[in-house]
């Protein structure tokens, strides 16, 4: 089995930054399957459309599963009303993950709600990675302690300067490639950060991992609603679905 | 227990319950779910004979108690479709429908002559297409291209039944079902996605890349009623109704209005056990009413 629906449990819920809320889910089935950069569709009551979120934790021996997630619209306006005991009806794990090749110095980067599905990258990797996690502003910034904790280098980025390096990821990626080694990137957060990331990292001939995001139906592949174009090594570009293709391109193979 | 089964123009489906096209894939993205063999059958993704890119993203859009899409026919062809495919449907043991689309008469037929003699059950022939010689009207807007299209696909697939789905975007639809039955289609299913749009009001933009969609999910379900009724009171061929359907209720009530067998479309991506669930239900009715086969349920409907 590659994936399933599950009605899991919410055992844990808090408020990470305003409207940004982190779910702890018993789901014995899912977290089974569960492997870093997969997504879970989450049902919402009122709603046609499953939403896809991202695995933020996967705890194997707990049978639980993490997910984070920002109040963006009406659907996830309702998630967030969801209390500790409920049901959440749930299809997943799906999507295929990074594929986590070795790295000696690996750097992972997010981009506001982009930085939640790299925590179990984080935990890969441990004290060999760098993250560097950018965000609005100070009272936005999430996850911090989190990452510090995996072993991993993590360096916080403000757009505004309340906190951390004053500027962009991409101003913070250049900065830590000019004084250290690098051997991958694997990135999640806006497209214009994506793209500007995936510049650098062939300017530097790096290794570079997108995960990309793409208004789904199914979440499995049966709809084709979520295609991209994905560029194969011979230059001919062809539409790929994000969620069974991907969600995790190489950098060079999409079309940006 | 009551027979399920139903007998759709000569082929045998195990049950009524037809999982739609473009909302199931091929089959196999369901597998991890329930064994597809348990349904009544699965129409593919249209099919069309050279491979397909569809439309550029976004291709959904959330409506209320519905959705948009503008997929746009994405699929590998129907060279693609019946090699790399076909093989593993076939080894479900269910019944499968080819759902063909094109862009001129010529596509289709030639279609019809490539499936005439593979292992599958029936066509499909999906008319919403815009026709690009009749400056891109679509096929199921007019009784003559109905006509036309539907003689010349007949005559070039001998060996199957066919099976023409209509598009509500029409005046008259019992009209347009009338004139497929006329130049020899075998059933008819409707209804096919309604044209639709949504705009975001800071951007001022389409939500969807193409502009417009075609529009599916619950908040279709009174007009496919509707229309299943009229058409089943306009042919004597078998009427095979979709649009909307997402509860056993539903299914019970689109037979009623005259359906011969359903489609469930939609409702597959909120819940992907939701034809499953329809087929129990459906049982447990006829069960409940006294049926001996849920067949006695077609064109039931007692009007004022
Ligand atoms: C693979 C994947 C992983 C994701 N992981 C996370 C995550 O970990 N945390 C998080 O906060 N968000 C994540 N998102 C984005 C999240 O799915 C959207 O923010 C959410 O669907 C918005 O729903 P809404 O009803 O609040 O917004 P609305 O704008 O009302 O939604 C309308 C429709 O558009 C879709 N939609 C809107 N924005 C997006 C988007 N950015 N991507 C895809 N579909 C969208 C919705 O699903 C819905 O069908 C992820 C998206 C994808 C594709
Ligand atoms: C994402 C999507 C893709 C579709 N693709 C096709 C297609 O390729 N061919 C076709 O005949 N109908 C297609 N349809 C239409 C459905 O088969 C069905 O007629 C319609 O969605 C109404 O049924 P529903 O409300 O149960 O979904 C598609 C619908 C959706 C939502
Ligand atoms: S969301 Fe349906 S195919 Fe990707």
């Amino acid at each position: 089995m590659r994936y399933t629906q599950e009605y899991t449990t919410l055992v844990a819920k808090d408020e990470l930054a305003a409207g940004i809320y982190r779910f702890c889910l018993k789901a014995p089935a899912i977290s089974r399957l569960a492997v870093a950069g997969q997504f879970v569709q989450v049902l919402v009551e009122g709603k046609q459309l499953r939403r896809p979120i991202s695995l933020a934790g996967i705890d194997k021996q707990a049978e639980t599963i993490t997910i984070i997630f920002e109040i963006r619209g009406e659907g996830t306006d309702r998630m967030a009303k969801f209390v500790v005991g409920d049901t959440v009806d749930l299809v997943g794990p799906l999507g295929n993950g990074f594929p986590l090749p070795d790295a000696k110095h690996p750097v992972l980067i997010g981009g506001g709600i982009g930085n939640p599905p790299l925590l179990p990258l984080a935990e890969h990797y441990g004290n060999a990675a760098t993250v560097i996690s950018g965000f609005r502003t100070a009272s936005a910034a999430i996850l911090q302690e989190e990452f510090a904790a995996t072993g991993a280098t993590a360096v916080l980025c403000t757009d505004d300067g309340t906190a951390g390096f004053a500027g962009f990821t991409t101003q913070a990626l250049e900065a830590h490639l000019a004084t250290n080694p690098c051997d991958l990137i694997c990135a999640c957060g806006p497209m214009p950060m994506m793209s500007r990331l995936a510049d650098i990292a062939e300017k530097n001939g790096i290794l570079c991992y997108l995960s990309l995001e793409e208004r789904m139906g199914c979440g499995f592949g049966a709809c084709v609603g979520c295609a991209v174009d994905i560029r194969d090594e011979n230059g001919n570009i062809k539409r790929k679905k994000v969620c069974t293709d991907g969600p995790v391109f190489l950098s060079k193979e999409v079309v940006r | 227990m009551a027979d399920m089964r139903v007998n759709l123009c000569g082929v045998e489906l195990k049950n009524p319950v037809i999982t739609a096209s473009g909302t199931f894939g091929y089959g196999h993205e369901f597998q991890d779910f329930y064994p597809v063999g348990k349904l009544g059958g699965i129409s593919c993704k249209g099919t069309t004979l050279l491979e397909r890119p569809g439309n550029p993203s976004p291709r959904i859009a959330e409506t209320p108690s519905g959705m948009l899409n503008s997929v746009g026919l994405q699929n590998p062809g129907v060279e693609a479709f019946v090699t790399e495919l076909l093989p593993w449907m076939r080894e479900q043991d269910v019944t499968v429908i080819a759902n063909i689309a094109g862009s001129s008469v010529e596509d289709y037929v030639a279609m019809a002559e490539r499936l005439n003699d593979e292992d599958i059950q029936m066509v499909e022939m999906n008319i919403s297409c815009p026709n690009v010689r009749e400056g891109g009207a679509s096929f199921g807007t007019s009784t003559a291209m109905i006509e036309d299209i539907t003689s010349q696909v007949k005559r070039k697939l001998t060996n199957k039944p066919l099976m023409v789905k209509l598009t509500p975007n029409v005046t008259n639809i019992g009209d347009m079902a009338a004139a497929a039955e006329a130049a020899g289609a075998d059933a008819v299913s409707l209804i096919n996605t309604l044209t639709g749009m949504r705009i975001n009001i800071r951007t001022r933009r389409p939500v969807l890349r193409n502009n417009t969609g075609g529009m599916s999910g619950p908040a279709v379900f009174p007009v496919a009623v509707r229309m299943v009724r009229d058409v089943y009171k306009r042919v004597k061929i078998p009427v095979v109704g979709l649009g909307g359907i997402s509860t056993w209720e539903d299914a019970v009530e689109m037979m009623i209005a005259g359906a011969t067998a359903i489609q469930i479309g939609t409702a597959n991506f909120r819940d992907p056990y939701a034809a499953i669930k329809v087929i129990e239900g459906m049982e447990r009715f006829a069960d409940e009413q006294g049926l001996s086969s849920i067949t006695e349920l077609t064109g039931t409907l007692n009007e004022w």
